[in-house]
């Protein structure tokens, strides 16, 4: 499908096209390649006029999907994503995909039809208020009810998306609007230039206190967060934990920005980090927040977070700063900027006693880790994770959605590249795994893409699968299948005394139903099986469902308790087969 | 405690929801919020009273900026500034009764503006203290209030116009010092608006 030249592409003049035309010429100019969609009758017109443009639409099989999908799709590639929906019910099933990409500030574009204008407001068939009911899950939302306002509503839509820190933006426009003509021309329909938040603030001032900061600390941690990957600061974070010599513990989304194979890199913090990161973070002298927001599965309780840390906190959103914890310096600005300003500051050093110390937490941690224990013919997910780690050589695209096995991943899957993990990680939202992938895929088919999901989350979108059969989408799906909704389980077996209440469930033959999609796959119950179905998925060069059949009732360990300090952790229990283990 | 805030918006349907919507998204009950134009075209002017915690003042001025039509924002709360409010009374007086209301007015610098056989209306403009004290005094001498209507709080920076707020903010030093001076009401201050 051949895209546009600058030259030739409707920008350069002005022409008249009905507004349905004006919705594609204008996501054209702005680069869309790939939209998800459905159609439905506020929104018809917009579809009739879809052939005459050179965007590729993705059917997807609830709307919900097409927001998950733009998320993973903006994600996966820095790009802006675009989901189109009808009114009604279209537009309220993408609710819980924008609030999605609202919490993880992912640049999302919802286009959703409207019924026409002059019935607004009398409960007309399949008549919804989105722009009310989206208000606070949008960066910003526009109801365009003149044809002359769509290519301005759009383009500023894609530049709010996008800037700052970015968020998910829906236009919703009215049917006799889509109808209507009106004289077009891009450039002339280009926003303002973007306004950078007021009180972003970063002076020499600042600056200098945050480099003192830094050359005093003893045991400094860096604590790397989406806005790393977001930025572009990958090299800037490196350069000033190298130079340094400071170790970086990642959130979960910012896992990626920084290689987990650096020596330098503590993996993930929080409520399922493991104990010597949690552990650096409380002893910390100098936290140095970059791109992140003190999130509470992150902190754990406030009271006792990083008691002995001055904070530095570098953030392009001034409504973070002192929102959950108190900082010393703020930077308020973007974070690869910043940094470049406050890199010269900062001489080297060459060895640190303090990364040694947390270095020798980590033996500790090996001995209870369950992949060092020995075969004892169950299948535990972590092994599931760390092999499917191994035979992808960390290189995948994974896809998680949420709970246990978005936690496993996180721990056992080594992230070196950024954008190779996508997962909702504010909101958590559960089924997002699967839209979010067939989005990835879609941006990256280079890549190679593996959905990682529970069984439970898995069902909440699964006819998704039948997207990935018309689109003939090569991803490949690892469900952890436990019969639990498994974290739900772990949190009663902790803290409501075993009473699983309502978290068993029964799940279809995950395997036939890909059947029924025409997608093949396997079931694996036994760990010495995972290599050579992980291999069959990889070679089959179409999509590939493997169904893990792994422990019932394995728990994700270190837990933090909600509300406890980051130090008191839930650590694996004492198992016989531990003694035996070897220490890695 | 209580924050002011200035924020010149958008004049757009549904900018006052997004502004609304953003306190009660926070569960930061507005006291008050006045809204109409300002002086340049196109740019309403809100003047918000919210009850918050003392640092919530912050996060809640970066979060009305971070509404796409909101222009600017003013944290009122540290800077020298004039704050009025107008309220409309009608309160039960017969003839008999009236007097002694004429003398309540006189003293407060209120007016009379509506007189019926059973009532008459205050128009009384100033400071919040100043309009509850009225309420007050007129509840204990023991005259009925039947109607109160309430404008809420507008504020504007004195000398420093307040679209010109980030200028100003960078000469905040000399702010906060006459800030505390003028802390104080002043009733002088209140005759011009009177000139009418």
């Amino acid at each position: 499908m051949g895209h546009s030249s600058q030259n030739d592409s409707p920008s350069s003049n002005t022409t008249r096209l009905t507004g349905a035309e004006i919705v594609w010429a204008t996501l054209e100019g702005e680069g869309v390649r790939d939209v998800f969609g459905y159609p439905g009758g506020a929104i018809l017109p917009v579809y009739d006029a879809l052939r005459k443009f050179p965007i590729r639409h993705i059917l997807v099989r609830h709307e919900q999907g097409a927001t998950h999908m733009a998320d993973g799709y903006a994600r996966a590639s820095g790009r802006v994503g675009v989901a189109i929906a009808t009114s009604g019910p279209g537009a309220t099933n993408m609710v819980t995909g924008l609030a999605t990409a609202m919490m993880d500030s992912v640049p999302i574009v919802c286009i959703t039809g409207q019924v026409s204008s002059k019935v607004l407001g009398s409960d007309a068939f399949q008549e919804v208020d989105i722009t009310g009911i989206s208000l606070p899950i949008t960066k910003h939302n526009y109801l365009v009810t003149r044809t002359e306002d769509i290519a301005p509503a759009i383009r500023e839509a894609f530049l709010i998306a996008k800037s700052g820190r970015p968020g998910p933006v829906l236009v919703d426009i009215t049917k006799d609007a889509q109808q209507a003509s009106a004289e077009f021309n891009f450039d002339a329909a280009a926003p303002k230039a973007y306004r950078p938040h007021p009180m972003q603030s970063h002076n020499a001032d600042s600056i200098t206190d945050a480099a003192s900061l830094i050359r005093e600390a003893r045991r400094p941690v860096i604590l790397a967060g989406h806005g790393v990957i977001q930025s572009g600061a990958i090299e800037q974070v490196r350069a000033l934990s190298e130079r340094m010599q400071i170790p970086v513990a990642c959130t979960l989304l910012g896992l990626g920005g920084f290689p987990a194979s650096h020596e330098l890199c503590l993996g993930m913090m929080g409520m399922h980090g493991e104990a010597w990161v949690n552990q650096a973070i409380q002893q910390a002298d100098l936290l140095i927040a970059c791109g992140m927001r003190f999130d509470d599965r992150v902190t754990g309780s406030l009271a006792t977070y990083a008691p002995n840390a001055k904070k530095i906190h570098i953030e392009v959103d001034p409504a973070e700063i002192n929102k959950n914890v108190k900082v010393d310096v703020a930077l308020v600005g973007d974070l690869k900027q910043v940094l470049e300003i406050l890199l010269p500051h900062i001489s080297s050093r060459a060895n640190s006693p303090w990364v040694k110390e947390i270095n020798s937490m980590k033996g500790e941690c090996a001995v209870r880790d369950i992949r060092n224990l020995p075969d004892n013919g169950h299948l535990y997910a972590a092994h599931v994770i760390n092999d499917l780690w191994n035979a992808t050589d960390g290189k995948a695209i994974v896809v998680t959605d949420v709970g246990q096995h978005q936690m496993w991943e996180a721990q056992y899957y080594k992230h070196d590249q950024p954008r190779t993990l996508i997962t909702s990680g504010g909101l958590g939202t559960m089924g997002f795994a699967l839209p979010a992938a067939i989005g990835a895929k879609i941006a990256c088919p280079e890549k190679e893409v593996w959905v990682i999901a529970g069984d439970g989350g898995f069902q909440m979108t699964s006819p998704e699968l039948s997207t990935i059969a018309q689109e003939h989408l090569d991803l490949n799906i690892a469900i952890i299948n436990n019969g639990f909704l498994g974290m739900v389980r772990q949190w009663q077996e902790f803290i409501y005394e075993k009473n699983y209440a309502s978290s068993p469930i029964l799940s279809p033959d995950f395997v036939k139903l890909a059947d029924a999609h025409g997608i093949a796959g396997a079931t694996v119950s036994k760990r010495s099986e995972v290599d050579s179905a992980v291999k069959t998925a990889r070679a089959s060069r179409a999509p590939f469902l493997i169904n893990f059949l792994v422990e019932k009732e394995d728990s994700v360990y270190p837990m933090v308790a909600a509300g406890s300090a980051l130090h008191e952790m839930i650590r694996r229990p004492d198992n016989p087969m531990i003694e035996t283990a070897e220490d890695a | 405690m209580l924050h002011t805030f200035v924020a010149l918006v958008e004049d757009k349907p549904g900018v006052l929801t997004r502004v609304a919507s953003l306190f009660r998204r926070l569960n930061v009950n507005i006291v008050s919020l006045t809204v109409g134009r300002s002086e340049r075209p196109g740019v309403s002017r809100m003047t918000i009273v919210a009850l918050s915690s003392t640092s919530a003042g912050h996060r809640i001025m970066a979060s009305l900026y971070k509404l796409e039509n909101v222009l600017e924002v003013d944290d009122m709360d540290q800077v020298a500034n004039v704050t009025r409010e107008l309220a409309l009374i009608k309160v039960g007086a017969t003839p008999q009764t009236r007097s002694h209301i004429f003398e309540l007015v006189e003293v407060f610098r209120a007016r009379i503006v509506d007189l019926a056989p059973e009532s008459l209306m205050i128009e009384i403009t100033g400071v919040e203290s100043k309009i509850e004290g009225l309420i007050q005094v007129l509840i204990e001498s023991g005259d009925p209030i039947l109607e109160v209507s309430r404008t809420g709080r507008m504020v504007m920076r004195r000398g420093h116009h307040t679209s010109r707020v980030l200028e100003a903010m960078r000469v905040a030093a000399v702010h906060e010092s006459e800030a505390k001076d003028t802390a104080v009401f002043d009733l002088i201050e209140e005759e011009s608006n009177f000139q009418k």
